[in-house]
């Protein structure tokens, strides 16, 4: 099944090969994706194999606590939408260091912005990659997780250096076109199973036993309690709903639709998908609650083939408990991550299970494909075409730096995952989130919309929201345990408001006559899209 | 084309009636649609944070108030989408007319 995806998926890198020999077409596709197209590419771009099992295990578990997290992610498009899209696509060529240095020009403030684009996306493909150890080990434990991260980044990097942007897209398109069916054949499935009445649905979900007796998996507090966990779940909210608008690999996506009214549309696209897939989350969990049943899900912790191994290797067992705890999947009393494979297997037999696999894989391929185009535009285009050349230097010059970028970026994540794959990386994610909207958020917004802003308070604010995020994650409960200094899990509800007040103090503290003249021409072209690159 | 660093031309054009009416009506949908949307969602957190027995009461069948809140803010977000995308095409159609003039204006000068 997985084989057939990567056979189509390598055809198509094989026809975009030819367009991808300039930066244009290397980054952005020619900027000649529709978008509906783009819209399809985003939401495979967004929505992680941690999201697919993860979220379908949470919910199977905590029903509505697991839900809430499904909320955040769509409603975080809405910030995308209404404040980032269309400006960035007017105003930006490759990056998003070109929407901030626009009008904050100098080499302070483009530098720390290609900074925090890799660090954001070097954390984030880290989890990625250390997630396919996970995965193999849960849907295949025959298998050795190096080999697959070798597989898995081998793979992705043949997309990214031979298709580009174009193959990258279309490798997004088609597995988020594979993970939407597959979780709707199984919602479908799962209300065939109740003679497609809600009221049986939610009716049997209600009636499922938890622990503690008296709740039920429609009412909340079965996995937050009490005000720190109304705190972290705030905080891990805002850093959700602004992080996003700030997530270097999707705001990259609106650089490959021809205007701003195609990002626009690419968005729409993208949350109706998006918000389709998060709906069906429900589904999947409570169904794999009522029909599999938590206690099976608990007990029988592998899925197809994975039974029949631990049959044989019942000392494995154990091992691969810690290594699925410590990569990101959460592991309460027993493993959850299994709700959709197991729900599969009982509503659709081995075939849909094994379909279910391979759309896990495809899942992590596409989104780590997108993360590695990112970061190599961060560094060919910003660093070293715009900062250590100067904007000399040719074409050839340009993508022979942009895929040596990917290359090097590919090689550091597939070995920095192999050494990392034993430890728990699941607060990268977070992490990778609240940077995002600490430090580049509150930069990208007040650069829109603040005549005064100056670049000394540029990079205040983006230093602030960076080193704010990383110093609090260092100390709070997911790295120190229970001697942690700071007591949320998520640092958003204190970085965030850290790099604004950075910004804009700084800003009120040095005058910067130059970025106050060109506000103008900035609020003009963001605005009408007049000079737009094509 | 106009390149960075003349200034005056952009200053003049930020001034005009015209764009100052687009930005602000622009504005007068963007900045209250994302504070409304930014409130309605962290509302979800907060109120399950600090109302639990409230939000543990079933309202839809077994449905609590808490999962009819969650899922209507999917509801909220695919209506806030369909919003701004019917404003938005007044704004395209306002920002194609100062774009268009703005091109011909720099045809003639051309000439």
């Amino acid at each position: 099944m997985f084989a057939i995806f990567v056979g189509i998926t390598l055809v198509v890198t094989y026809w975009a090969s030819g367009q991808s020999g300039t930066s244009r077409g290397f980054y952005t596709a020619h900027r000649r994706i529709g978008g509906l197209q783009n819209g399809w590419a985003i939401a495979g771009d967004y929505v992680s194999a941690a999201s697919f099992l993860g979220i379908t295990g949470l919910v199977a578990f905590y029903g509505f606590d697991g839900f809430m997290y499904s909320v955040g992610w769509l409603v975080a498009y809405l910030a995308v939408l209404l404040l980032v899209a269309e400006p960035l696509r007017n105003i930006g060529k490759y990056t998003i260091a070109d929407l901030v240095s626009f009008r904050l020009r100098g080499r302070g403030v483009r530098a720390i912005a290609a900074l925090s684009t890799l660090a954001i996306t070097l954390f984030y493909l880290i989890a990625q990659m250390v997630g396919v150890n996970a995965i193999v080990n849960l849907l295949l434990p025959r298998f050795e997780g190096v080999i697959a991260i070798v597989v898995v980044g081998v793979l992705m990097l043949v997309y990214v250096l031979f298709g580009g942007m174009l193959a990258t897209t279309w490798v997004q398109i088609i597995k988020a076109g594979l993970l939407l069916l597959t979780a709707l054949v199984l919602s479908v499935l799962v209300m065939k199973h109740f003679n497609f009445s809600m009221g049986n649905f939610f009716g049997a979900a209600a009636a499922v036993p938890v622990a503690g007796g008296a709740s039920n998996l429609l009412r909340p507090g079965l996995l937050f309690h009490g005000t720190l966990g109304a705190l972290n779940l705030v905080s891990l909210g805002l850093a959700l709903v602004l992080g996003t608008a700030g997530l270097p690999h999707i705001l990259m996506r609106f650089f490959t639709v021809p205007s701003a009214k195609a990002a626009r549309t690419s968005v729409a696209w993208a949350m109706v998908l998006i918000g389709i897939f998060y709906l069906t989350t429900s589904f999947m969990g409570l169904g794999a609650a009522t029909i599999v049943g938590k206690e099976h899900i608990g007990r029988r912790m592998y899925a197809g083939q994975a039974i029949r191994y631990i049959a044989h290797h019942p000392e494995r067992e154990t091992t691969l408990n810690s290594q699925l705890a410590h990569s990101g999947y959460i592991v309460p009393e027993s493993d959850s991550n299994l709700a959709a494979p197991l729900l599969a297997e009982q509503v659709g037999g081995s075939l849909l299970t094994a379909f279910v696999a391979a759309v896990a894989f495809a899942t992590i391929l596409a989104v780590v494909a997108g993360l590695t185009i990112t970061a190599s535009s961060a560094f060919a285009y910003d660093v070293w075409f715009s900062l250590v050349r100067n904007g000399r230097g040719d074409e050839t010059e340009h993508v022979f730096v942009a895929r040596a970028t990917a290359l090097v970026v590919g090689a550091l994540a597939i070995a920095l995952s192999i050494a990392l794959r034993g430890f728990n990386v699941a607060f990268l994610v977070g992490l990778a989130f609240a940077v995002a909207a600490s430090a580049n958020v509150p930069v990208i917004l007040l650069a829109l919309s603040w005549r005064r802003f100056a670049r000394f308070g540029a990079i205040t604010g983006m230093l602030a929201g960076l080193i704010s995020s990383l110093a609090l994650i260092a100390v709070s409960p997911v790295l120190m345990g229970s001697h942690a200094i700071f007591p949320l899990e998520n640092p958003g509800i204190v970085s965030i408001p850290v790099g604004l007040a950075g910004a804009i103090l700084a800003t009120l503290l040095a005058r910067d006559r130059e970025s106050e003249a060109m506000f103008d021409q900035l609020q003009v072209r963001a605005t009408t899209g007049i000079g737009a690159e094509v | 084309m106009r390149h960075q660093g003349e200034s005056t031309p952009w200053q003049a054009l930020a001034a005009e009636p015209e764009f100052r009416a687009l930005l602000r009506s622009r504005r007068r949908f963007v900045v209250p649609a994302t504070v409304f949307f930014i409130a309605y969602y962290l509302a979800l957190p907060i109120s399950v944070g600090w109302f639990p027995k409230t939000m543990s009461r079933p309202v839809l069948g077994p449905l609590t108030v808490a999962y009819c809140f969650a899922l209507s803010q999917f509801a909220m977000a695919w209506a806030l989408l369909a919003l701004y995308l019917w404003r938005a095409r007044s704004f395209d159609v306002h920002a194609a007319k100062i774009r268009r003039r703005e091109t011909r204006e720099v045809l003639e000068q051309k000439r």
